[in-house]
C-alpha cells in the first residue's frame, strides 16, 4: 500500500508538472473544435454528431501521453530498481493505470463540458457523454499503459502506439458513443470492456516491461 | 536474515553469444567481491544476473537478503530536488529517516535542494550511491561505481563499503577502475573465444 501510494503520487505529479495534462486537454478541445469547421455551422447536425465527436477526440487525446508513460521509467532504471526490491511489475502497471487515469480522466471530463457547449449539445446528451466517459476512460487509461509498455524502446514509438492502440480502443468508441443514444445496454457493454481492459492490461504491460529488461 | 550470494556454474549468453560460462563463487556476510576484466567481458551482465534482472542460461544463483543495485542509470527523477528524489526510494524502502545520513555520507548535503538534472556526472553517481546507503539493503550490487568519481569520492565509497561489511553486508563490485577493498574475492572474467 505504501509502495502503491508512492508510485501513484509520483506519476500523478509527473503528469501535472510535465504539462502533460494541459496538453491532453488542449488537444482534446482543439480536435472537437475542428469538426464545426469541417462540417459547417449547422447547429442541429452538430448537436446530433457532437457526442460521437467528443468520443473520437477523447480517444485521440488518450494517445498523446502514451510515449511518456513507461519508456522514461525503463530508461531511467526505475523499473529495474522496483524489480530488485521485489515489487511485482503487474502492481507497478496497475499503479501507472490509476495515476494515468487521475491525470487524464477527470480533466478530460471537465473539458468535455466545454466541448459540449461548443458543439451545442443538450444537457441530456452531455450527461450521457459524461457518464460514458466516466466509465470508459479507465479502460482507455489501461489500454494506454499496456500500449506504452509494448512500444517502449521502439523507434518512432508514437506512431506505432497509434497503430497498436486505436484498433483495440474501437469497442470503447462504439459503446461509448452508442451509449449516448442506446441507453443502459451500451453502458453495460462499455463497463464490461473497461473491466476486461483493467483486468488484462496490468499483466500485458508487466510482461512487456519484463521482456524489455532482457 | 544473514546475507549471502552464491553463483553455481552460471553461464550467460547475450544475443546468441556466450559471454561467460561455468562461473562459481560464494559470498557470505561481510564479504566483498570484485568483478574485474576488460570492457565487454560481461561485468554488467553478471551484476544484472545477481540482481535477478537477467536469467542465467545455465547454473543457478541464490541470494539471501534485500538487494540494492547501482547501474549506469541513476533512477532518480531529474525534475525534482535531490533530497526528494532520494526520499521517493527511501519511502518505498520504508527508511525515510535515512536520507539525510546518506546525503552526508557522500558529501551531498549542500546539494540536497538542487534539482537532479543540474547535477554533474560525478554528483549524480554519488547520489546513486547515497540511494544504496539509504536503502539499508544487505546485498550491494554496484556496477562501475567509480565512474565519474574523483579521488575523494572514491574514498567515500570505500569507507561506505567498509561500514556496510562491518554490519554484515555483502558488496559485489564490478569495476575497471581501481577501488581499494581489502580482503575482496576476485572474480575474474575472461573474454571467451
Amino acid at each position: 500500500m505504501r509502495i502503491a501510494y508512492a508510485l501513484v503520487s509520483r506519476d500523478v505529479r509527473r503528469a501535472w508538472s510535465g504539462g502533460g495534462v494541459t496538453l491532453v486537454v488542449a488537444f482534446f478541445l482543439l480536435a472537437t473544435i475542428l469538426f464545426p469547421f469541417a462540417i459547417g455551422p449547422d447547429a442541429l447536425l452538430l448537436a446530433r454528431v457532437g457526442g460521437g465527436v467528443i468520443w473520437a477526440a477523447a480517444l485521440l487525446a488518450a494517445l498523446l501521453p502514451v510515449e511518456r508513460l513507461v519508456a522514461p521509467d525503463a530508461e531511467a532504471g526505475l523499473l529495474d530498481q522496483l524489480v530488485v526490491r521485489g515489487v511485482g511489475l503487474p502492481g507497478v502497471a496497475a499503479a501507472k493505470i490509476v495515476a494515468h487515469w487521475i491525470g487524464f480522466g477527470p480533466p478530460l471530463m471537465l473539458a468535455a463540458v466545454a466541448a459540449g457547449g461548443l458543439l451545442g449539445l443538450s444537457g441530456e446528451t452531455l450527461v450521457a457523454v459524461e457518464l460514458g466517459l466516466l466509465i470508459g476512460t479507465p479502460g482507455l487509461a489501461a489500454l494506454a499503459v499496456a500500449t506504452s509498455a509494448l512500444v517502449a524502446g521502439v523507434r518512432g514509438a508514437g506512431a506505432v502506439a497509434g497503430l497498436v492502440m486505436l484498433p483495440l480502443a474501437v469497442p470503447l468508441l462504439i459503446f461509448g458513443a452508442g451509449s449516448i443514444a442506446g441507453g443502459a445496454g451500451a453502458i453495460k457493454l462499455l463497463a464490461a470492456i473497461t473491466l476486461v481492459l483493467l483486468a488484462g492490461a496490468p499483466f500485458v504491460a508487466a510482461a512487456a516491461m519484463r521482456a524489455a529488461m532482457d | 536474515m544473514t546475507a549471502a550470494l552464491t553463483f553455481d556454474g552460471v553461464g550467460c549468453t547475450r544475443g546468441g553469444r556466450v559471454v561467460f560460462a561455468g562461473l562459481s563463487f560464494a559470498l557470505s556476510a561481510g564479504d566483498a567481491g570484485i568483478v574485474a576484466g576488460p570492457n565487454g567481458v560481461g561485468k554488467s551482465s553478471l551484476v544484472r544476473i545477481a540482481a535477478g534482472l537477467l536469467a542465467p542460461v545455465a547454473g543457478s544463483v541464490r541470494s539471501a537478503g534485500a538487494i540494492a543495485l547501482l547501474t549506469e542509470a541513476s533512477a532518480l527523477d531529474a525534475d525534482v530536488s535531490l533530497r526528494r528524489a532520494l526520499a521517493f526510494w527511501a519511502k518505498i524502502d520504508d527508511r525515510a529517516d535515512m536520507v539525510d545520513e546518506a546525503l552526508a555520507a557522500f558529501d551531498l548535503s549542500a546539494l540536497a535542494f538542487i534539482p537532479v538534472r543540474l547535477l554533474s556526472t560525478g554528483q549524480r553517481r554519488r547520489a546513486g550511491l547515497a540511494r544504496i546507503v539509504a536503502s539499508g539493503a544487505d546485498l550491494w550490487l554496484l556496477d562501475e561505481p567509480g565512474n565519474g568519481l574523483d579521488a575523494s569520492a572514491v574514498a567515500m565509497l570505500e569507507a561506505a563499503i567498509i561500514v556496510h561489511r562491518a554490519r554484515g553486508g555483502i558488496a559485489l563490485v564490478a569495476t575497471h577502475t581501481p577501488i581499494a577493498i581489502h580482503n575482496a574475492h576476485r572474480i575474474d572474467l575472461v573474454r571467451s573465444a
